[in-house]
């Protein structure tokens, strides 16, 4: 969710690889000391990386609005919010290193356009009520992928998600208490309200990942439980989740097929512009420009301060030794 | 004249609070995630302080002005915090030098607060002084460790040191409204704190391989609301864009 069309690599066969997918199988978790295919220590560099940096990047539309929060609890609240974010990416990238990755390579990776983020936060915020969407729409989407993660197979990623997912659910009702807040206030919060909900459904619905038709990589990640539920399925939740949360805010989903399927129970809804997606995935959407110069400046911008404090602490072990000595 | 006790309190929040807003905008930014996060960490302080001392201000003033009321609906000239805190971040190794001058006479402060003869005043600055201990301690900490550094660290610090010592010394005016509320055990005089500031400056700059500039030049004017520099207006235009576009709107 935060990880989008994650390459799964193939595997083999043999022996080891028919133990491995057995431990898989019986719900063992696997350590970073035990023995894994290729493939699935690459697929998981991959999916905890991009779910990693789109922490980090995450912190930018958000960021955005911390320093116009309307009041002093809503940007303490934020604040707080977004602060969780950094310390989602922390935990993820020690993830990732366990897996003989260091923080710095996969920065470099992000930088340079070599991993991706998840398409989301290629949208801009422009509004308090964006505040609001982010909160409901953006957490509530990542929820429903991050909550099943608890029990990927991987026992690091697994213990982050557990970590991660009691922040986000918090992180979703602060999102929805702001949008309450604005629906049930004045007739230009009200169209903020429902302009943040224009914009956010169907980049909220892209977060899934395409259509499990189009889905290439899921096979293999499903089976290996890295991914645990298909891209649609997921979708579908959300939207069943989703839909009755918005009336009762009194807000329009910007869908015109949208109803209720009695034979059913789910929520029939349209397809989100596929061809959007892509175009963001591939640098085109509104803000990619912005969040990755935004971040490669903070990292060439902090060049000097790491290597200070590397030298300094370079110094204080050397001044040690010879203290010792 | 204002009352001293309201204009005290203004001075308390006001400073917390533009200098939290200033910290605030570096989210996403920092040199590194672990700075992102610690720097999130003393914005929040901040601003929860701010909520302190704004409540107890309006309290005191009796017109009924709430915490957000002060922030948000006061135009420049009422504000009363120190130049230092709303001077613009910078890069780094500014942001946490100016953070150092004022934690170090905030913690100087706060440690006399906790004796204060107004038992509301004594109970905010008992839960202040444990964060801004750790402020302090954080911030010296980066300066040793930049000024120390490499040569361009030390450099750039070095550079931040001289660009933002003259404004340290307002934080240590003292008025006829500061010698009130020494009269009656309130609050210490400004003054007064001085000595100790000078000695932990000397002794962190000092380990930093930082000079301290040889002037006992002063900038003023903030404190006083006389005359602040021309970045609070423009901090407050972003701050306090949504109560003024929207006014009574509830959020």
């Amino acid at each position: 969710m935060y990880a989008q069309m994650v390459k799964s690599e193939n595997t083999d066969s043999g022996p080891e690889f028919d133990a491995f997918q057995a431990r898989i199988d019986a719900g063992e978790r696997i350590e970073p000391k035990d023995w894994m295919p290729d493939g699935y220590h690459k697929t998981l560099i991959r999916q905890i990386s991009q779910h990693a940096h789109s922490e980090i990047v995450g912190q930018l539309p958000e960021g955005n609005w911390i320093t116009r929060a309307p009041t002093l609890e809503r940007k303490a609240i934020l604040l707080a919010k977004v602060q969780d974010e950094a310390g989602h990416g922390l935990y993820l990238y020690c993830a990732a290193e366990t897996l003989g990755v260091s923080r710095d390579e996969l920065t470099e990776m992000l930088l340079d356009g070599r991993m991706k983020y998840s398409s989301i936060f290629n949208y801009p915020t422009l509004t308090w009520a964006d505040m609001g969407a982010v909160g409901w729409l953006v957490d509530g989407a990542a929820i429903m992928n991050q909550v099943p993660l608890q029990r990927t197979s991987y026992g690091p990623y697994a213990r982050a998600m557990i970590r991660i997912c009691k922040e986000e659910s918090f992180h979703q009702r602060q999102g929805y208490d702001i949008m309450m807040k604005m629906a049930q206030g004045s007739i230009a919060q009200k169209r903020m309200a429902q302009d943040a909900l224009n914009r956010y459904w169907y980049p909220s619905l892209m977060m899934f990942g395409p259509s499990d038709k189009e889905s290439v990589h899921s096979t293999q990640s499903m089976k290996w439980r890295i991914k645990i539920n298909s891209n649609d399925e997921l979708r579908q939740k959300f939207v069943d989740q989703t839909v009755p949360q918005a009336e009762y805010l009194g807000l329009t989903v910007p869908d015109e097929k949208l109803h209720f399927n009695q034979e059913t129970g789910h929520y029939e809804f349209s397809e989100p512009d596929w061809n959007e997606f892509f175009e963001v995935l591939n640098g085109n959407g509104p803000c990619n420009t912005e969040r990755l110069s935004a971040r490669n400046k903070a990292w060439n911008d902090g060049e000097w301060v790491r290597e200070g404090m590397m030298e300094h602490a370079r110094k204080k072990a050397a001044n040690e030794k010879v203290a010792a000595e | 004249m204002r009352d001293p006790l309201f204009e005290f309190l203004l001075r308390q929040g006001d400073n917390t609070l533009i200098l939290s807003h200033r910290i605030s905008e570096w989210c996403g930014h920092a040199p590194v995630v672990e700075e992102d996060i610690a720097l999130a960490n003393i914005a929040l302080d901040l601003l929860g302080q701010t909520q302190m001392w704004l409540g107890l201000a309006g309290e005191v003033e009796g017109m009924g002005r709430s915490s957000d009321d002060l922030a948000m609906l006061r135009d420049a000239w009422d504000f009363r915090n120190a130049i230092l805190v709303e001077r613009p971040n910078g890069h780094f190794g500014q942001t946490m030098m100016r953070q150092f001058l004022f934690d170090a006479y905030h913690v100087e402060l706060l440690s006399e607060l906790v004796n204060s003869s107004d038992a509301r005043i004594a109970a905010i600055a008992a839960k202040s002084l444990k964060e801004v201990e750790y402020h302090v301690e954080r911030s010296a900490t980066t300066i040793i460790a930049l000024g120390d550094g490499t040569q361009e660290s030390h450099a750039r610090m070095q550079a931040a040191l001289d660009n933002q010592w003259t404004f340290a010394g307002e934080l240590f005016e003292t008025d006829a409204g500061d010698e009130t509320l020494n009269e009656t055990g309130i609050a210490p005089l400004p003054s007064s704190l001085r000595s100790r500031f000078d000695a932990r400056a000397k002794a962190i700059l000092g380990a930093a391989t930082l000079a301290i500039p040889e002037t006992s030049f002063a900038h003023s004017g903030g404190r006083s609301g006389k005359q602040h520099s021309e970045h609070l207006g423009h901090l407050l235009t972003q701050m306090q864009w949504l109560q003024r576009a929207y006014p009574g709107a509830t959020w």
